[in-house]
Order: C-alpha cells, then sequence, then structure tokens
C-alpha cells in the first residue's frame, strides 16, 4: 500500500453509495448486491470524501472535529485500504 | 431461547433479530425464457396473480421502515411488469439501493433511460437457456446480439456491466468461449454460477451435474484468462456445493437478513422456501412486513439453533455454517432439520456423493450415448416438486 498524495481529492467510487442508516446506527456502503457496515472512524472519512475536498483538508476537519492531531497516517492507511477495494477513487 | 416459538414483540429475542437488509421481490413469474435451471418453483403456474403496484409500494415502504437498504428486483423477468419504473422510483425515494437482475429480454433505449431517471442503481445481465441459446451465443448470432445491445445499453447509461453465466454439464466446458464473448460485450464483472439443484434445476440435476474433472478445467480456464486481463474484468467462479466437504451459511441462516416476497405477495425466508413443509408462509396483502419478518412462525422456524438435530447440534461449525442449505436438507432427506446432506459429517453425505458419481459415470459415457432429458420451465409442464431422487422426464 502506497502513501495518497495530500493534494489529491478522494471520492466515493461510480457504482457505490454511502449513506447513514438509522437501523443499523451506522455509515454504510453499498454497491451491487452488497453492503459494509462501517465503524464510526471509517464513516467519518468516507462522509468527507466528496471529490471536492483534497486528502489535507479532510485530515485537517476530522482534527478539527474530534479534537485530534496527527491523524493524517491512520487517514491515509484508510484511504488507501479504501482504494484497493475500490471504495474510493482519487480526482486531481 | 427456543428458536422455534415466536418471540413476544418487544422481547430479548425478538430484540435479537436484526433487520431484513436485504429485500428481494420476485415482481412476476412471467418470463419469455424456458431456463432448465431456473429456481422459480416448479408448480409456479398455479400460484395466485401477482400484487398490484400499490401493494408493491406498500411492500417497500414497510421494509424500509425496518432497516431494508439492498433490494432485488427480479422474477421471471422483471421487465415484464409494466410498472417496473414506477417501483423503482417509489425505492429510490425511499433511500434503497436497486438491484435490477434482467435477462435483457424486454429491455429498450427508452425503459433503459426511464429506469435511470427512475434511480435504479445497478443492472445485472443474466444469461440465459442452456441448449438452443447457449449454442446461439457461442456461435454468436441471435442472443449474442441481444445481449451486446443491452450491455451497450448498460455502459452508455453509466452502470457497471455485469454479467450473470450459469453453469452446468452441458455448458461448462465453453468457459473459455463464454469469457471470451464476456470480453467481447464489454463486461467488468463476470460470475460464473454453478448450477445450484432447487426448483427447474432440481428436476433437472441428473442432467445438469458436471463432473469433477470438468469443474477443475472450467476453473483452470478461469484462472488463465484472469491473469490475462487482470483488473479490466474481474471474474467470480461460485463451484456447486455438491463438491464441498461442508455445507455453504445459506442466507446466513434462515430469518437472520433476507426477505423475499413472491409475485403473488408471500413471504419466503429463502427464494425455495416454498417448498419447505409445515412452513404457514404469511403474505404481504394480509401482514405488515413487521409482523411477518418478527412475529410469522415461518420466519421464526430457523432461528437460532433450537431446530438442530445432531451432527448439527454439538458441532462447532454451526454458528459459522447454520447447518447449511433447509431446502437441500429437506430435498435430499426429506427433514429439513436434518444437516444439509452437503456437510461430510451428514449421515446423509452418501446421496451427494452419488449424485457425484452418477455425474462422472455420465460424463465417461461417449456423447451419442448421454441421455439428455430436460425440463424446460414453462406452464405446461408447472408441476409440484418432490423428494428424494429428482425423477426427471421427457417433454411429454
Amino acid at each position: 500500500m502506497s502513501e495518497v498524495r495530500g493534494s489529491l481529492k478522494p471520492v466515493i467510487a461510480h457504482g457505490m453509495r454511502l449513506q447513514w442508516e438509522p437501523a443499523q446506527e451506522a455509515h454504510v456502503l453499498l454497491y451491487p448486491e452488497g453492503m459494509v457496515k462501517l465503524n464510526g472512524s471509517a464513516g467519518a472519512i468516507l462522509a468527507r470524501c466528496d471529490g471536492a475536498r483534497t486528502l489535507d483538508e479532510i485530515v485537517a476537519d476530522l482534527e478539527r472535529s474530534y479534537g485530534a492531531s496527527n491523524l493524517a497516517a491512520d487517514v491515509n492507511a484508510f484511504v488507501s485500504f479504501a482504494l484497493e477495494k475500490r471504495w474510493l477513487e482519487l480526482r486531481e | 431461547m427456543n428458536a422455534v416459538t415466536q418471540p413476544a414483540p418487544g422481547s430479548a429475542a425478538a430484540r435479537a433479530v436484526g433487520p431484513p437488509l436485504w429485500l428481494l421481490l420476485e415482481l412476476t413469474y412471467r418470463c419469455p425464457l424456458h431456463c432448465v435451471f431456473c429456481y422459480n418453483p416448479t408448480d409456479f403456474a398455479s400460484t395466485a396473480a401477482e400484487l398490484s403496484t400499490a401493494q408493491w409500494l406498500k411492500v417497500l415502504e414497510e421494509a424500509r421502515a425496518l432497516g431494508a437498504v439492498q433490494l432485488g428486483l427480479s422474477g421471471g423477468e422483471p421487465l415484464a411488469r409494466e410498472d417496473l419504473e414506477p417501483i423503482v422510483a417509489a425505492a429510490h425515494g425511499l433511500g434503497f439501493y436497486i438491484n435490477l437482475i434482467t435477462s435483457g429480454v424486454g429491455m429498450t433505449e427508452a425503459r433503459m433511460r426511464a429506469l435511470k431517471a427512475a434511480g435504479l442503481d445497478h443492472i445485472q445481465l443474466s444469461f440465459q437457456d442452456s441448449t438452443r441459446e447457449m449454442n446461439d451465443f457461442l456461435s454468436s448470432t441471435r442472443t449474442f446480439e441481444l445481449k451486446s445491445k443491452v450491455a451497450g445499453l448498460i455502459r452508455a447509461h453509466g452502470y457497471p456491466m455485469v454479467l450473470n453465466v450459469v453453469l452446468h454439464r452441458h455448458n461448462i466446458d465453453h468457459v473459455g468461449e463464454i469469457l471470451a464473448m464476456a470480453e467481447a460485450m464489454g463486461a467488468q464483472y463476470v460470475e460464473l454460477a454453478n448450477t445450484q439443484y432447487y426448483g427447474w434445476a432440481w428436476l433437472n440435476r441428473e442432467q445438469l451435474l458436471p463432473s469433477r474433472a470438468q469443474l477443475e478445467r472450467a476453473e483452470s480456464v478461469t484462472r488463465e484468462f484472469r491473469e490475462r486481463v487482470g483488473n479490466r474484468m474481474k471474474v467470480y467462479f461460485v463451484v456447486p456445493d455438491y463438491f464441498e466437504t461442508r455445507p455453504k451459511p445459506c442466507m446466513s441462516g434462515l430469518g437472520s437478513v433476507f426477505l423475499a416476497v413472491a409475485p403473488d405477495g408471500t413471504a419466503l425466508p429463502c427464494h425455495a422456501a416454498r417448498m419447505l413443509p409445515g412452513l404457514q408462509l404469511p403474505n404481504v396483502a394480509t401482514s405488515s412486513v413487521r409482523e411477518i419478518w418478527y412475529e410469522s412462525s415461518a420466519f421464526n422456524r430457523f432461528r437460532g439453533e433450537g431446530w438442530m438435530k445432531e451432527p448439527c447440534v454439538s458441532c462447532p461449525e454451526r454458528k459459522k455454517d447454520f447447518g447449511g442449505c433447509r431446502c437441500q436438507a429437506y430435498l435430499l432427506t426429506g427433514d429439513p432439520d436434518n444437516a444439509d446432506p452437503v456437510c461430510e459429517l451428514s449421515a446423509h453425505h452418501h446421496l451427494v456423493t452419488e449424485a457425484v458419481a452418477r455425474a462422472e459415470a455420465a460424463a465417461s459415457q461417449p456423447k451419442a450415448a448421454r441421455e439428455q432429458v430436460l425440463k424446460f420451465r414453462d406452464h405446461r409442464t408447472s408441476i409440484p416438486v418432490t423428494t428424494g431422487e429428482p425423477q426427471p422426464r421427457g417433454r411429454d
């Protein structure tokens, strides 16, 4: 898994849909005939992957929202994982 | 917890049951095709009238309120319903992720545009009949033209192109050609799904089950194809469970996540459950989806482990495979509470290995000597299914 450049803009991959499901009290990722129930941090990251914000901006927003610091490595690792799973795509 | 009794609404037992996340609406049994491997009930012609549009919309609303989120629209051929577009639009408005499972017969540019506008998320194009159309397909004639046209529409409207092909003895040797055709029509995903033996496929099992050598050849061809195309196409190969030694975790356990509704409104804990003896299957026309899912005896019948017998009841793997498939246990042993005979720990496992051995013997006969009596799904041959050994009869 390689590092994702912070200036790139991740977006939910074509054919996938992210939504909040009250019955499961979780974000889920929906795709053809399948579903992934996301844990809190995965949901928080993917909910910010709107194709408009850069990865650096997403990290800054998460650090602000959760009053945390040094999230960059964890977020980058998850985004790499999600790219490999084809949950996310990257825009320039 | 005794899973066979009905948990009181709001009780701990009822709360332990999760929502019906996966809703499958079999909108109609009408279909222009006559596939020998169809899993529709073999007595489908005797089922009652189809639900109205308003009744389907009520099912969607009630199921979504419980947390259903993945929606399959199938049949029969769902395009045979003229109200498919308003059904899709209503489902989209409710927040479902909507999968259309179709043969493509009846798909036009106008309907594709309307379905896209209504919010359809995904289309699975399935490949059909085993013999005539298989030949058409392999010789690039009519079927290939139809599939290519529909595949082109699917791609032009921005959908991933997903092709599903059901494999059996008569087409499994052509996996290489099937994959090449799928590539030529621009498929991004191909599911090579070996036949599962329910419904019409059960009646035809002795003619459809491949030999182990056929299966291994097909797997090896699939592996080589995967290596050649890399990420461009994703190919799934589903091994028929008759060749396994442990059963599949069917539906993640009945009444766990899956709810199917048949064309006449009958609610089913799995597609094939209509055949199970003694199940009082509820109907969405007379009960709410909440009552059906949480309170009906049919949906509680196989929840938990109270119904299990040996070897399942003391087996550590029961939490993983839930004893396998109830319909397969019933079809092969006559008792739906038995272990799925696919499991080598089942006292009835020999029924599966003997069927495989007969397939091996049939495959080793010269081609001309092989009996090829297949029952094609149509209204004329629609009959109730029986348990034990399938007794396929000719098309009289």
